[in-house]
């Protein structure tokens, strides 16, 4: 089966600063691959190059088995490819229904008469969110109103609706509390169920070991390992993700002293 | 929202049946409350209520259609100012804007043919071209739209003086009463329709039907989406396929537009102008917007509410000279409307949202 992106030894240079070097991922239909990684792994880097908002400098990126190379944003739209970042994805003050079609707004007549088709836009947004499992009271409502999670479901059921083969998450529960994150993953899996294939950027192994099938870890803009969910446990995925020897080293230079000195003088009574 | 299997944010739901009654009664509230134009409509009865106790004159069907007026030649500019304020910018330079379009009509008009509706022409074009520039210096160099329209604001008050005095050798432009066109000219921008015994001011006809226009693009249009999107979260709204640099300019391009119907107005009521007329009346469009329910920050509010808000402004200034007050007051009043409307719609919109 061809796989929906394929990136192979993918390098991209931004001046004579590596960002990515030799990175490697496959995206499949209906599967979940995550890009674990530290902060500055290069996990930005990679999804902008599959979002379309940077190019690579080696290496090949294909989709559906064409090897290609994305001019924009809205290209990889085109191509089925949707990006749904953590901060960008509403505007606030709007109602859910038009945040929904924002950019791609359904309109009915002719001429100067030519509007929004307000009808439908209710409604889809209304039964897209029901068929994601969101039930919402009142699609009329400002989406700010909604919590953090939610509007990231809002965001994915968005892209899911506009025909979006691939969609890429960009730490879709960084922000978010135990309970929330657990609600956008649900909607994850949907996506996937829904024959979707998704990448997930997190740094999180646990949420990633939940849904995941494919796991690409990041450091220092390497590829530091790639395994199937089949291949590792979630102990082993932490570590590698941690760092390994750096946290036993960590874990050494915050153990209790004996006799801790006080600098000055100065003892507590 | 609430999920199939999440919890939902109340701690104990309430039976299906009673939470769905009290659901909709609740969502009628919070629509009503949601309103962006609430607080201005209720402040324009608090006003009109006022000066009908106030003053005697002022229910009379004539100063109705004076007090009309007077809304109506500022709510003209507050229509497209609210628009760009809901697109999250602002124009400082749309009061002189009117005056220099008032003035490229008469001088080109006076100087280069002898019929003034070339003039009316020429001024439209190079009026919008101010609104293009004021659009494309903002989406361009990145800097607040405070900045760019303060600058351009002098930059016009200067051309206005420096052109006329060097044109006319005065500081007011030549009457072009007796050109071609000109009567033509006053019956679309300054004449009167007599409806039963009142005299209605043509700028009233053209103060609605700018409202009705802008409400519809605003809730009907894409391009109204496009606005409310651009001001609420501009990022947000490119990352999705909106046009955001195309919305702005286009946004100045309708302050503009107005800037020119104002200023046709201004000339052919009188026939000569003023090079020095319109510094702060930039303020009074940007008060109305606010007391009708624009957000400062972008994002919010309505052109029904601008055009209430221009219709308190224009009660309260004829208002006092029907109570035979001295109107140097007039500004204080101004000045305590926009704070009082403010913070009213600040309140309004918080209880809204505590209530969704």
């Amino acid at each position: 089966m061809t796989a929906l992106v394929e990136l192979r030894d993918v390098s991209k240079l931004y001046g004579n600063i590596k960002a990515l070097e030799g990175v490697s991922l496959e995206v499949h239909a209906g599967e979940i691959s995550c890009v674990l990684g530290d902060n500055g792994a290069g996990k930005s880097t990679l999804i902008k190059i599959i979002a379309g908002l940077h190019q690579h400098d080696a290496g090949t990126f294909a989709i559906e088995g064409g090897e290609t190379r994305l001019g924009s944003p809205r290209e990889a739209l085109d191509r089925g490819i949707a990006t749904v970042y953590q901060d960008l994805a509403v505007v606030p003050l709007m109602p859910v229904w038009r945040n929904f079609f924002l950019g791609s707004e359904p309109t009915t007549g002719v001429g100067p008469f030519k509007r929004l088709d307000v009808r439908t836009m209710r409604e889809t947004t209304r039964s897209e969110l029901l068929r994601m499992g969101i039930d919402l009271r009142d699609v009329d409502q400002p989406i700010g109103t909604l919590s953090g999670g939610e509007r990231q479901c809002v965001a994915i059921a968005r892209a899911v609706y506009f025909g979006a083969k691939v969609l890429v998450l960009d730490e879709p529960t960084a922000a978010l509390g135990v309970k929330q994150s657990g609600v956008v993953l649900k909607y994850v899996a949907a996506a996937r169920d829904a024959g979707l294939g998704v990448v997930l950027i997190t740094h999180n192994p646990h949420h990633a070991y939940l849904v995941g099938d494919r796991f690409v870890l990041l450091k220092r803009g390497t590829m530091a390992g790639s395994h199937l969910k089949s291949e590792i446990a979630l102990e082993e995925l932490t570590r590698q993700m941690a760092g390994g020897s750096e946290l036993e080293q960590l874990s050494h230079e915050l153990a209790r002293t004996e006799t801790p000195e006080f600098p000055g003088g100065h003892r507590p009574e | 929202m609430s999920h199939t299997d999440a919890p939902p944010r109340q701690p104990a739901p309430p039976p299906k049946s009673a939470g769905d009654e009290r659901l909709l009664h609740r969502s009628l509230a919070r629509r009503l409350m949601g309103r962006p134009e609430l607080g201005s409509v209720v402040g324009a009865a608090a006003v009109f209520l006022f000066f009908s106790i106030a003053a005697e004159p002022f229910l009379r069907a004539s100063s109705l259609s004076t007090v009309l007026y007077a809304s109506s030649t500022i709510g003209i500019m507050a229509v497209p100012v609210a628009l760009l304020m809901i697109g999250g910018e602002f124009d400082l330079s749309a009061g002189v804007m009117v005056v220099s379009s008032a003035l490229i009509s008469s001088m080109f008009s006076y100087q280069m043919t002898a019929n003034t509706w070339v003039g009316v022409g020429v001024s439209l074009l190079v009026t919008l071209a101010f609104g293009v520039l004021n659009g494309i210096l903002l989406t361009r160099t990145k800097l607040p739209s405070f900045i760019i329209t303060l600058g351009t604001f002098f930059m016009l008050t200067g051309l206005n003086l420096g052109f006329t005095k060097l044109i006319s050798g005065t500081v007011s432009t030549k009457s072009i009463a007796d050109m071609e066109g000109f009567d033509s000219a006053r019956a679309l921008f300054a004449s009167h329709l007599t409806i039963g015994s009142v005299d209605v001011q043509i700028t009233i006809v053209w103060w609605i039907a700018l409202v009705a226009v802008a409400t519809w693009i605003l809730l009907r249009t894409k391009v109204g989406n496009w606005i409310f999107a651009v001001g609420g979260n501009a990022d947000a709204a490119r990352a999705v396929g909106v046009p955001v640099t195309r919305t702005k300019i286009g946004l100045y391009m309708g302050v503009a537009f107005a800037a020119w119907i104002s200023g046709q107005h201004l000339l052919f009521s009188y026939d000569a102008i003023q090079s020095g007329d319109g510094v702060g009346n930039e303020f009074l469009y940007i008060i109305a917007a606010a007391v009708g329910g624009c957000l400062m920050t972008g994002g919010f509010g309505s052109a029904f509410g601008a055009a209430v808000g221009a219709f308190i402004f224009g009660m309260t200034s004829k208002g006092i000279v029907y109570a035979q007050w001295n109107p140097d007051w007039y500004k204080f009043f101004l000045g305590a409307m926009l704070l009082l409307a403010t913070l009213l719609n600040a309140w309004v919109r918080k209880r809204a949202e505590a209530t969704s």
